[in-house]
């Protein structure tokens, strides 16, 4: 790291943050460092970072082609402007990482995707109680006022994921990323120490090799919703028939929450390995299921799992292999176009 | 798809032991079933996992059939009863994900049902004809307006830039 501590700032590689579809919880993520931000300060020149400093995308617009030499992107595809910006840091990026949870696998905003744009609009800008819309005014692509014209961006019927707008060359997972593992990641890009291209920068194992609670032979008759029991604090929370998805998820996280008494979400995304995160989990799931008889399966199933994708695609809907619920069946997509005033 | 008839693309998993041979059965019995299923061999109906069955179906195909030993027949004693367990689990979030019922079949044929192999093919085949192309990657396609959005982002910026200090 020393070499790349040059006092002439020119020398100092480029590091660019952004945020597309996000919480913003990632951009905070990174200042979980601490005060080793202040070593990241001193490695790079940081050219972007809504977040933190102000900079514009008309600067970015005019540097050279690969002129960044890092670029951390986190947040899901859900506009054409995040579309676009997407595109953009690709462009003028040496190497851009998916940070991040929604980048990465769509994560929550990646659950719209049970939905779509006009019913999305429909409860935003008409059926919420606190909306006061008398004249039905919904976002429009391009609005002509007095001064000139106004501009919109599109918003998409189907989040996206980061790879699936661009080529992406590293992952970072998690909702969001941990500080430590941030942290290894940056000092892999700057000691030039980086797994091969395309790789997720992480553990190779799952949660529940890092749950300290013990592990039998799972054999359930009912799933529990968390608020149904008080767990056991030392025995496997599957075990009990909570839905815990730490045997699909990647570690990484340190099995906080299992380690605590809360079932494992999946938030750090899919195990090495696992293609679909949601077929993992229901291949797991149902294997544990104590019953032969058709009949008690489906029951167990439709009494325990009343949100099937809420439950196995709570961070990955986007990035699974269907990606998103059907539109009016058949292929039929309805154009919902955003209608002109 | 104008005039002509709809020919689904089927993907079946036939278990080694049972569905299989049953398969061969009723090619040896010169019994017919209709060509649009894509059989593919695996050693057991336990080895379907959920993800190939989306990833079938997110790649084209139109319907998937696994097909394995009867209940208590299983080659490796108890896997054709995960199989069961499993398809359940699919079965109840593919209806979430609003695939029609009639496009996964679970179906048990032992080495001696190659009959009831090739009518269960030829029944599931209607079924899915009558539903229609599945046709799964149109529904995150966003109707080529991207493209125009974009630009007008770039537009939008060179005006900006236009202003004045």
């Amino acid at each position: 790291m020393s070499a790349k501590k040059a006092s002439n700032t020119a020398e100092k590689a480029k590091l660019a943050l952004y945020w597309a579809a996000s919480c913003g919880g990632c951009e905070i993520a990174v200042l979980g460092i601490d005060d080793k931000i202040l070593q990241v300060a001193e490695a790079f020149d940081i050219v972007l970072w809504p977040v933190a400093i102000d900079a514009k995308v008309h600067s970015i617009e005019v540097m050279e082609d690969q002129s960044i030499d890092l670029c951390l992107f986190n947040g899901a595809i859900r506009t054409s402007e995040q579309e676009y910006m997407a595109r953009l840091l690709r462009q003028k990026s040496k190497v851009l990482v998916a940070f991040g949870s929604c980048a990465h696998e769509g994560c929550i905003p990646g659950l719209g995707n049970v939905t779509n744009r006009e019913e999305i609009f429909q409860t935003a800008y008409h059926d919420t109680p606190s909306t006061v819309n008398p004249d039905g005014i919904r976002p429009q692509l391009e609005t002509e006022v007095p001064e000139g014209k106004l501009y919109l961006p599109l918003f998409y019927n189907t989040v996206k994921t980061l790879d699936q707008t661009v080529a992406v060359d590293y992952y970072l997972p998690g909702c969001p990323p941990e500080p430590e593992r941030i942290w290894d990641a940056l000092v892999a890009i700057l000691e030039n120490k980086l797994p091969a291209p395309g790789s997720v920068i992480g553990a190779e194992t799952t949660v529940c090799d890092t749950c300290p609670r013990t592990r039998e032979e799972k054999k359930i008759t009912s799933f529990k919703r968390t608020w149904e029991i008080i767990p056991d604090p030392d025995i496997c929370l599957l075990e009990q028939g909570l839905v815990c998805c730490g045997l699909a998820t990647r570690a990484g996280c340190g099995a906080l929450c299992p380690t605590v008494g809360s079932p494992c979400i999946g938030c750090y995304g899919p195990n090495e390995g696992v293609e679909d995160f949601g077929a993992r989990m229901m291949s797991a799931l149902a294997s544990v299921i104590d019953s032969d008889d058709p009949d008690e399966i489906e029951r167990i199933i439709s009494e325990g799992i009343p949100d099937p994708i809420g439950t196995f695609y709570r961070f990955s809907l986007a990035h699974g292999s269907l990606r998103r619920v059907s539109i009016n069946g058949n292929g039929q997509v309805k154009d919902l176009a955003v209608e002109k005033a | 798809m104008t005039e002509e008839q709809f020919e689904p693309k089927i993907v079946a998993f036939l278990c080694n032991w049972c569905s299989y041979r049953a398969a061969d059965l009723a090619g040896t019995a010169r019994i017919k079933y209709q060509p649009n299923v894509r059989m593919i061999r695996v050693m057991c109906s336990g080895r379907v996992d959920p993800a190939f069955v989306l990833k079938a179906l997110a790649l084209g195909a139109d319907g998937v059939m696994i097909a394995g030993c009867h209940p208590g027949e299983c080659h490796y004693m108890v896997q054709n009863y995960k199989a069961m367990r499993r398809f359940a689990m699919l079965k109840h979030t593919l209806d979430k994900f609003g695939v029609e019922n009639d496009r996964v079949r679970l179906q048990w044929a032992s080495a001696a049902e190659g009959l009831q192999l090739a009518t269960a093919i030829n029944e599931m085949i209607d079924q899915v004809r009558e539903l229609g192309p599945l046709n799964w990657s149109a529904r995150w396609s966003e109707n080529g307006q991207i493209e125009a959005a974009i630009q007008s982002l770039i537009v939008e910026h060179a005006e900006a830039m236009e202003v004045p200090a």
